[in-house]
């Protein structure tokens, strides 16, 4: 199997060649026809590769999967709006529902908030990259690491002569009290799993918004300080106004991250003692139950949600671009 | 836009060199340091218990805490040794899987990060009707569960797509290769991709453009030579990130990769190690960080870009 | 503006052009290495065998091809089964390519919907096979399969492996689960003896509870997103001892209702184990410990007995450091041991166990050589001897067995008065591996009564 190192990598080598090289062309030729073939070959370069990818691989199977949430089990029966009603009314899927809840509301607000705490606190900072480094150490590690992490943090050892290997365990005891069956207690499990995502999630907004703090010319923030305006206040008045799109941005990209994460549910409980997310139950109809009526209802539940999303962007930009 | 960067320049007169250093001074403060510190270290502490976990045998992992090697060391590179080096007979050992997963990751990282930049390009930039609505189409795709792609990705790159009698994609033969995979990662990358360079895209002066478009470039050369060089920092922040999900992904790389053991990455092989039944958790602990030292690498080497980049509307109010 | 244009032509021609040779290289690597016979070392490239290799013959002929076998067994005992089969490789020139995943069987259904089904997949349930087998990508076993299967295997394990009467499935290896796991060195400075009927396995429990410090049972139910399964485990080996064969098949067939006054019953009896807090402690705190945690107790000697499935021994030795000893071993450290879940009596002898099945997606010749050669006698002695392994198989020689615990399992299987396999793997997948798990899991987690799950498992059981 090493002997396929060589061809290995000649296809990846050709494979970068080639891209490399048919854009290379593309532009050459482009930039020597007329200016009105332009106007139309624009379209085709630089929309067309793009919409044709996303046509391929995410809208027709978006219609499909849409499709296939009014269908029974294998896909071959019409059933109506039979899935939906089932999701709304079995009691197991409304803790779902409501657990996605949860999760969507608690994760962007808190990895945001800790994000553009350590953005602000390291602004200024020395060594500030290898502070900002161990915050975001969690997004490079794996989710299958991080679970491994958090498993040795929510342990709990049920016979009391044994020693506890969970970390959190061992701290209350070691305070003097006793502590829970950590994942079993509804719903303080739902929070310790999120805390998981939070800690993940909060170096990407981290990241984002320090850039986004350090493009804030000095001089603005001089002349507030010159004002008089305390340090509190510069941050509320100043700092935070003038990144607000990348805040918007942020929470927009975790709150869409947060409704598709299902892994850290699906290993550390399996979905169950009330844990579970509509990613995760999703996964579980399709692939375990092999029912691809009810998966398909939960995905496309996923896409109904994000719809006030949009909405928010959608007045963000049509702001911002009247500002311009 | 080009009014704030010109503010930046014009106003050095306005104030000394002893005070700019007052107020640099003012803002390094000790506290905001120290609490950022104490922020990080609690940050790591898990992490550190896998690491230090990852060093003791198997038995001591499964009956203490972590915390009691500092008072009984009991270490061991075993762990290490058994992931990285020993083979057997019929398998090859760990390094040979960081060759695919970089064969996997650098072309997936590359790849939908040029479409999308022509994407954002296009749609920060072209005037036509319909422009928002496709903006907000490409961005609800965001929320897709790729799974729900996995089969008719598979069915196309596996037999091609006909309908009745007319083959559209003929069988391309390029199961077992990496091209599927990269495929459908650049798919999956696309919608935050164009999203986040969109973003970045549309706060490039108005005035940058016109003085090119009044020079006679067209669109192809204005991207070449303006709007491209601009967006460098914001495709190398992106980068980061994208190498990152690549490199740590699972699902893409097992569905797509088949049947063919020759191109699994990292990842997967990783998985695999945890014993049918679950047992050898040591092995997993050494075998993850192994594997998070490449992104680690490649976030290090990328950070500068950081400080300059992702203007993602920070200098607009 | 004029020069750089030059260059940048220049460049995209040379890129093109290199790319261009790069691939043609490429294909021609790639057509030479399909071409010129396998690389395990085959001392001939066309038809005939190597020297030696008389026992092939009925495979030869097919020098050169591959075929892919699919399955969840990863990690080291699947490299056990890569060494299985390197003479077979090296004598017929065929490359077996064992290819697993955990994620089998979420994975299996995507590539066969997908169009990228492997050969031959080693099915760890009938169930998955029948669902497999409706959408029409299988091939039955050919003819050759079927009259090895029907001359060495139980009608039992037949009729598991056909669907509507035809054979898909040969029947590869076993595992039984009617264990319990204990150390005979506890055992014995305890004076404690190995139970042979239901009524001494309970006052066994009363004693070791009265007389010393040791929990008498631990039970582990945590299992990632397919937690509950051991709860299911008891149930069926229960359902064995308190029913009988026939009240089984009509459970796993939902020919008597889940919450059937018998189910009713055989949970009940389950609970007085699981459910007291007595014999295993802390009882919600099952549903948290996982399956490998749970056996933990056997090893460190603080609890007597956990009953699980033989392939608890190899997660002990790795996990935990212990060591598999014959029962009557009492001087070796952390040793441990099995003895037989007893029937109601003595003459009792149900049988729980699963089995793996293998599958065709492909009706190529070489495909079905392979299929054939995994049927042999041959092929199951060899693969017992190496480790943790038996099978059903009539012509497997127990003495080839590699280790006592196997050993005990294939003598078990071949003994049984009653054998069934693991129902929760038969019945349909919304309960097998969706509503039985989760319900035997809130069983102990939420304290729910036994009413209440058998009505929820009930409830659940799909209309058609």
């Amino acid at each position: 199997m090493i002997d396929s190192i060589g061809p290995n990598l000649v296809i990846l080598v050709v494979g970068l060649l080639v891209f490399a090289a048919v854009f290379f062309l593309i532009f050459l030729l482009a930039e020597r026809t007329s200016v009105k073939t332009q106007e139309v070959l624009r379209y085709a370069v630089f929309l067309g590769p793009a919409l044709l990818l996303l046509a391929i691989g995410l809208l027709y199977p978006a219609g499909r999967t849409i499709y296939l949430s009014f269908m029974n089990k294998s896909g071959q029966e019409f059933v109506g709006l039979e899935n939906y009603i089932w999701a709304f009314t079995t009691p197991e899927i409304q803790i779902v529902i409501r657990n996605t809840f949860i999760w969507v509301i608690v994760v962007p607000v808190f990895a945001t908030i800790f994000g553009l705490a350590m953005a602000y606190l390291t602004d200024r900072m020395k060594f500030a990259s290898v502070v900002k480094s161990l915050v975001f150490l969690p997004m490079a590690i794996s989710m299958v690491g991080a679970s491994i992490i958090w498993r040795f943090v929510y342990t709990f050892q049920p016979d009391e002569e044994k020693a506890e290997i969970g970390l959190l365990s061992a701290i209350v005891e070691a305070f003097g009290g006793e502590p829970n069956n950590w994942l079993l207690d509804a719903p303080l499990n739902t929070f310790l799993l999120i805390a998981v995502m939070v800690w993940i999630q909060t170096g990407f907004s981290m990241v984002v918004l320090s850039a986004a703090m350090k493009a804030i010319p000095d001089d603005i923030q001089e002349a507030a300080m010159l004002d008089g305006a305390g340090q509190l206040k510069r941050f509320f008045q100043v700092t935070i106004p003038m990144i607000r799109a990348s805040i918007v941005v942020v929470i927009t990209t975790t709150l869409i991250g947060t409704l598709k994460v299902f892994d850290i549910v699906r290993t550390m409980t399996g979905g169950n003692f009330s844990t579970s997310v509509v990613a995760n139950e999703m996964y579980t109809q399709a692939f375990r139950q092999l029912n691809y009526g009810t998966g398909s209802t939960l995905a496309v539940l996923l896409l109904i949600a994000i719809i006030p999303l949009i909405w928010y962007n959608i007045r963000q930009l049509r702001l911002e671009r009247t500002e311009r | 836009m080009a009014d704030t960067l010109k503010t930046k320049s014009d106003s050095q007169p306005l104030l000394t060199q002893r005070s700019k250093r007052k107020v640099k001074d003012a803002f390094a403060s000790p506290f905001a340091s120290a609490l950022a510190i104490v922020i990080a270290v609690l940050w790591s502490i898990p992490t550190f218990g896998l690491l230090v976990s990852s060093f003791r045998p198997a038995e001591l992992i499964n009956t203490t805490g972590w915390w009691t090697a500092f008072a009984n060391p009991e270490f061991t590179f075993d762990n290490y040794t058994s992931v990285l080096i020993e083979g057997t007979s019929t398998v090859p050992p760990l390094w040979y899987y960081f060759f695919n997963s970089f064969a996997i990751t650098l072309p997936a990282a590359i790849f939908p990060l040029v479409l999308a930049t022509f994407a954002a390009y296009a749609l920060a930039w072209f005037d036509f009707k319909g422009r928002e609505f496709l903006f907000f189409a490409i961005f609800t795709l965001q929320v897709i569960p790729l799974q729900m792609s996995l089969i008719p990705l598979l069915q196309l790159f596996a037999r091609g797509v006909t309908i009745g009698d007319v083959t559209i994609i003929p069988d391309l033969g390029i199961t077992g290769t990496y091209i599927p995979i990269w495929i459908a990662h650049t798919i999956f990358a696309l919608p935050l991709a164009t999203f986040l360079l969109h973003n970045f895209l549309r706060q490039i002066p108005r005035e940058l453009v016109e003085a090119a478009r009044v020079d006679g470039a067209g669109w192809f050369t204005l991207f070449r030579r303006v709007v491209f060089p601009l967006s460098i920092p914001a495709i190398a922040s992106f980068a980061i990130f994208q190498f990152l999900w690549v490199w740590n992904d699972l699902l893409v790389g097992l569905t797509f990769g088949g049947g063919s053991q020759d191109i699994l990455p990292l990842t997967v092989r990783l998985a695999e190690m945890v014993g049918t039944r679950g047992s050898g958790l040591e092995a997993l602990m050494a075998g993850a960080f192994i594997s998070m030292i490449v992104p680690l690498i490649v976030f290090f080497a990328l950070q500068r870009y950081f400080v300059r980049g992702l203007l993602a509307g920070s200098v607009k109010g | 503006m004029a020069v750089i244009r030059r260059r940048g032509t220049a460049f995209a021609g040379i890129a093109l052009a290199s790319a261009l040779v790069l691939s043609g290289c490429a294909a021609a690597e790639e057509e030479t290495t399909a071409d010129g016979g396998s690389d395990s070392g085959s001392s001939d490239s066309g038809d005939g065998l190597a020297a030696g290799c008389e026992a092939y013959e009925d495979y030869a002929g097919l020098s050169g091809t591959e075929v892919e076998m699919y399955s969840t067994i990863v990690g080291t005992e699947a490299d056990a089964f890569r060494e299985s089969f390197l003479e077979f490789e090296d004598c017929t020139g065929i490359t077996i390519n064992w290819n697993g995943s955990q994620d089998f069987e979420a994975q299996l259904p995507v590539r066969v919907a997908g169009g990228t089904a492997p050969d031959l997949a080693l099915f760890p349930q009938p169930g998955l096979l029948a669902a497999m087998q409706e959408t029409g990508e299988m091939v039955s076993a050919p003819q050759s399969v079927a009259d090895s299967v029907a001359a060495n295997f139980t009608p039992d394990w037949q009729a598991y492996g056909s669907i509507d009467g035809e054979l898909y499935g040969a029947p590869f290896g076993a595992n039984v689960k009617s264990f319990v796991w204990f150390s005979p060195s506890v055992f014995e400075a305890n004076g404690w003896e190995i139970p042979t009927t239901w009524p001494e396995l309970l006052d066994l429990s009363d004693t070791v509870l009265e007389t010393s410090d040791i929990q008498p049972w631990c039970v582990g139910f945590g299992s990632g997103e397919a937690t509950g399964w051991v709860g299911t485990d008891w149930m069926e080996d229960l359902m064995l001892r308190f029913q009988d064969g026939e009240t089984y098949d009509q459970w796993v067939d939902h020919e008597i209702a889940f919450n059937d006054p018998k189910v009713a019953e055989v949970l009940a009896e389950a609970g007085k184990i699981i459910k007291n807090p007595d014999y295993v402690g802390n009882v919600s705190a099952i549903a948290t410990t996982t399956f490998q945690d749970g056996g933990a107790g056997v090893v460190d000697g603080t609890c007597a007995m956990h009953r699980q499935a033989s392939f608890f021994g190899g997660i002990a030795v790795n996990d935990f450091g212990a060591t598999i000893v014959e029962p009557d071993d009492t001087t070796t450290e952390n040793g441990i041991s099995t003895f037989y879940f007893p029937g109601l009596t003595a003459d009792d002898r149900p049988a729980l166990g699963g089995g793996e099945f293998i599958g065709a997606f492909s009706d190529a010749p070489e495909v079905e050589a392979v299929m054939l050669y995994l049927t042999s006698a041959d092929y199951h002695n060899t693969r017992a001897s190496l480790n943790n392994w038996f099978s059903a198989h009539q012509g497997l020689d127990t003495a080839n067995i590699a280790d006592p615990v196997n050993s005990l399992g294939a003598e078990i299987l071949q003994n049984a008065t009653v054998f069934r396999f693991d129902a929760s793997d038969v019945m349909p997948a919304e309960v097998g591996a969706g509503s039985f798990w989760r319900e035997m899991t809130a069983w102990v987690a939420e304290d729910k009564s036994d009413e209440a799950v058998l009505d929820a498992i009930e409830a659940s059981w799909p209309a058609s």
